[in-house]
């Protein structure tokens, strides 16, 4: 057959496009479920590490994840418990951050650790070059940060991917998120020398502002939602009221939500 | 002499023929991935393995190819690589995969990769351009490696992440110089890298 005719080229990509199609779909599919294994127990590892638990030797994800992590549930905005079937470890952050703040599900995590019970909630922001995200595990008085642990897509290796450094995530130990009036403050992300006297604050990544900024404005819109849920915790009441006096927000699409989900953390 | 020959497409893209550096090609990748050791040392290691098995295949291939699409097949065999590459470093090494997302799929826009299966692979045989594939993935590797080590050690003043410099240069004024991490002194440092090469090899003087 004629080697330059138009049919044996038509014919020859066709094939080829078969071939190749084939042998992604098979990759694909044989390499799925670990690949879906994989991104959960990256996230359980994210979660353990915001309440500085690291793990080590044989041990598995999944098996200190679920030997740590006792009670997990949505709250919403005025700090009530959701009695909905959705898995909180489901729950796609991304998509919630940008919902008002009443309409948020918010998830929060129980860990039990050798320094009592923190609670862990997810935050989720923009950097400069795509997606932050992250997670703060809280003292049981819903005010101090016990731990923080943040990661990023593509941040600019050496500056803005410092965030992910113990040397910028340690410095969030310790800090209060409320004033003393009782006020939902936040934590400020600053410069060397603009440390403000009224509220907690970290040092700023030298180089790395537009990240550092990002982070600041994470933790704001991230955290503010669940004052109602801190204050409470603060209160020192007990999370025991289930009734839901209104409309659960329904979640759609539980599929699309997971294929976001991955595509924002691979 | 005849062992030697047989071997020249290994050796040549080390240093004569070196693909960065002589050919100038891969200088978008080098640029990207030099900020740090270790991502330059695992793309050196993609590149190779996916340029070698492409190289193989095209070889094979090289007799069947409508000479109309060519440039499109190479392109589907090399996209198809790398898409394997990332679900297998996905599945096996996760971290890896998570530390090197975006790098992965830049492979497939590594001139390097089409520029060798369009000057050999298209002409040679599987064995002969297996050998091709590995010395042009290493030859694209070294240069990597070097301007990764300049750039790390004065930018970041660590090596492998591992902290080099120690402290008492910072606390006589030492400071890591912040442009070396930005993408314009993977250029300047590829420059010197050439100037030190031309030097000692004055036959690829112009």
């Amino acid at each position: 057959m004629n080697r330059q005719s138009n049919l044996y080229t038509i014919i020859y990509s066709t094939i080829l496009v078969i071939v190749v199609g084939v042998v992604l779909s098979v990759v694909y599919q044989a390499l799925r479920p670990q690949q879906l294994e994989n991104m959960a127990n990256d996230t359980k590892r994210q979660i353990l590490a915001s309440a500085r638990i690291i793990p080590s030797g044989d041990q598995t994800i999944s098996d200190l994840y679920s030997s740590h992590i006792k009670d997990s549930y949505i709250v919403d905005s005025k700090g009530q418990k959701i009695d909905s079937d959705k898995d909180p470890f489901e729950i796609n952050v991304a998509l919630e951050v940008k919902k008002p703040a009443d309409e948020r599900l918010l998830p929060v995590f129980e860990c039990t650790t050798d320094n009592g019970l923190k609670y862990i909630v997810p935050v989720y922001g923009a950097g400069l070059w795509g997606p932050i995200w992250g997670y703060l595990a809280f003292d049981s008085n819903g005010d101090t940060i016990y731990g923080a642990y943040f990661a990023h897509q593509g941040e600019t290796p050496g500056l803005g991917a410092e965030i992910e450094k113990p040397q910028f995530c340690d410095q969030f130990e310790g800090k209060d998120i409320f004033s003393k009036s009782g006020e939902f403050i936040s934590v400020s992300v600053v410069k060397v020398g603009k440390e403000p006297a009224d509220k907690a604050w970290v040092h700023a990544i030298s180089g790395g502002t537009i990240t550092s900024q990002g982070v600041e404005k994470m933790l704001l819109n991230s955290l503010e939602p669940y004052s109602a849920f801190f204050l409470n915790l603060k209160a020192g009441t007990p999370e025991t009221d289930m009734t839901v006096s209104e409309p659960v927000p329904t979640f759609e699409s539980t599929e699309t939500a997971e294929v976001e989900l991955n595509s924002v953390e691979p | 002499m005849n062992v030697n020959k047989s071997l020249l497409p290994l050796i040549n893209p080390l240093s004569k023929d070196n693909p960065v550096i002589v050919q100038v090609l891969g200088i978008c990748s080098a640029l990207a991935v030099t900020a740090k050791l270790e991502p330059a040392l695992v793309m050196t290691i993609s590149v190779t393995a996916v340029l070698a098995l492409a190289n193989v295949i095209i070889s094979l291939l090289r007799n069947t190819i409508p000479t109309s699409i060519r440039i499109i097949v190479q392109l589907v065999v090399v996209a198809a690589l790398v898409v394997i590459v990332d679900q297998v470093l996905k599945a096996w090494n996760y971290e890896v995969s998570k530390a090197l997302s975006v790098f992965i799929g830049l492979i497939i826009t590594n001139c390097i990769i089409m520029g060798r299966l369009e000057a050999f692979a298209m002409s040679n045989r599987p064995w002969a351009s297996f050998l091709d594939g590995i010395g042009n993935g290493l030859g694209y590797g070294i240069i990597l490696v070097i301007v990764a080590f300049f750039r790390e050690l004065l930018g970041s003043g660590t090596l492998f992440g591992c902290q080099v410099i120690p402290q008492w240069c910072y606390e006589h004024g030492y400071q890591n110089n912040g442009m070396m991490i930005l993408p314009p002194m993977a250029l300047i440092t590829v420059a010197c890298i050439i100037w030190v090469h031309r030097s000692r090899n004055k036959d690829l003087q112009e």
